[in-house]
């Protein structure tokens, strides 16, 4: 007993370099089942309001890339808008037109991201507005330019998610013109490119395609931009392509974000699991 | 003591800060991420209790960790560098008599402190790195983002050692 207590006493240095190793990879396999990533991420008050302040200061270095990509998307808004002939339809189109109005599947909200990053494996975002604001998990992150990614954990007024760059998470994505499907998936080497597979050869591509939603996940709605073939090949024996997707999101500068509810996906989940589930009862 | 303690206080919150609010930020050339809070373990006196070195590892890894949404792997490659450090203080003195109690460039010489630094900067981000993507498939793409990371980290320890810490 008393060698035992003083081989322990002798050791200390190990044994607490142990402990303190256990509770390091606890918290990493922890971390990993990452519906635990409410606790302790950086929706965590204390680092959140610390990003906030910094990133309030930074961002009046950046209102003049902000003005021009905000003046963008009014001028796109804008000919959208030209493209629609209201003369003399507006009147008796009114109640169709408020009927559309309720029929609304997706909710938009804006919010500020006060942390970002491009350079890691997995890439997080953090944004400035929570559960108080609207925001709650599995919504979606859209920029002016494209998709950046989806809310996981959300506290009263910050929130946090996956960024498009963590492999951890995958997309539903899809070919503007030949409307095939497949996924897009970040393989943690380029934070401008992006890999879409399950793309079948038999499919006619071209360098520049454009990549959008497929509006298969409820959480984007369809044909929103992603970005567009820059290379792909055919593999030896494989059926199907290899495609690196630019994605158009530039993760570096964005800083202002639209956050996106589908209010009907409860419905359509609940739709979808008796369908399932009668199906597995047969 | 009082002032020690103090002292490494103020450099443990200037660190992490630095580490989190400017470091973290930078890109250099796609995937270099330099980490230079270590430099608080590498600087610990080197006759500080070991457990003192070994929790105060724990600790500044795990801030960071809070700070970059990682859980864990900061404070699993800060602890595992802080139990080797008495290995490899050992390993590169030749003369006890020679040796400073603080382990800064100015008290030990240049040749000892980059060999220092290089050994505990490439141990702690191969361990750092391994962790994060937690496969041995893409064994030398790691390799290539950990020697990269390291040359920029112990550019960036060194050249501290010239500007911040002179004393």
């Amino acid at each position: 007993m008393r060698s035992l207590l003083r081989f322990l006493v002798r050791n200390y240095a190990f044994l607490l370099f142990l402990f303190l190793e256990a509770v390091s990879l606890a918290m990493v396999f922890s971390y990993n089942s990452f519906q635990r990533s409410r606790f302790l991420n950086s929706s965590n008050f204390i680092s959140a309001s610390l990003y906030n302040t910094t990133s309030s200061v930074l961002q009046y270095f950046e209102l003049v890339k902000v003005n021009e990509q905000l003046a963008e998307e009014n001028a796109l808004l804008r000919t959208q808008i030209e493209g629609f002939d209201f003369d003399g339809q507006l009147l008796p189109d009114t109640v169709v037109f408020a009927k559309q109005l309720a029929d609304t599947t997706f909710v938009f909200r804006t919010a500020k991201i006060i942390n970002n990053s491009t350079n890691k494996q997995q890439n997080y975002i953090t944004l400035d507005k929570g559960s108080k604001d609207g925001i709650q998990p599995d919504q979606g992150i859209l920029a002016p330019n494209g998709v950046v990614g989806v809310v996981t954990g959300v506290s009263d007024s910050y929130a946090a998610g996956l960024s498009l760059l963590n492999p951890r998470w995958s997309i539903s994505a899809k070919l503007k013109n030949s409307g095939y499907y497949g996924s897009l998936h970040w393989d943690g080497e380029n934070y401008r490119q992006a890999n879409l597979n399950e793309i079948p050869i038999h499919v006619d591509l071209a360098v520049g395609d454009t990549v959008v939603t497929s509006g298969y996940s409820s959480i984007f709605p369809e044909g929103l931009l992603i970005g567009t073939i820059q290379t792909f090949d055919q593999p030896q024996g494989e059926n199907y392509y290899n495609i690196k997707v630019q994605l158009a999101v530039d993760f570096k500068t964005i800083r202002h974000v639209h956050v996106i509810e589908n209010i009907k996906k409860e419905e359509l989940t609940d739709l979808e699991k008796t369908v399932i589930d009668g199906a597995g009862s047969n | 003591m009082g002032r020690e303690v103090i002292k490494y206080t103020i450099m443990f919150v200037g660190l992490v800060l630095t580490q989190v609010l400017f470091l973290n930020q930078v890109q250099v050339s796609g995937f270099v991420n330099p980490y230079i809070y270590i430099l608080f373990i590498l600087l610990l006196p080197l006759n500080a209790p070991r457990y003192v070195v070994l929790l105060g590892g724990f600790f500044v890894g795990l801030s960071v960790d809070i700070f970059s949404n990682t859980m864990g792997i900061h404070a699993f490659a800060s602890v595992f560098i802080a139990f080797l450090r008495p290995l490899i203080v050992r390993a590169i003195t030749d003369r006890e008599e020679d040796r400073s109690d603080y382990p800064g460039l100015a008290q030990n010489g240049f040749s000892w402190f980059l060999y220092y630094t290089a050994l505990m900067v490439f141990l702690h981000h191969s361990v750092l790195f391994f962790i994060e993507v937690f496969t041995l498939s893409d064994f030398f793409g790691t390799l290539y983002r950990i020697i990269l990371s390291s040359l920029f980290s112990i550019f960036v320890i060194v050249l501290s050692q010239f500007i911040v810490f002179r004393d």
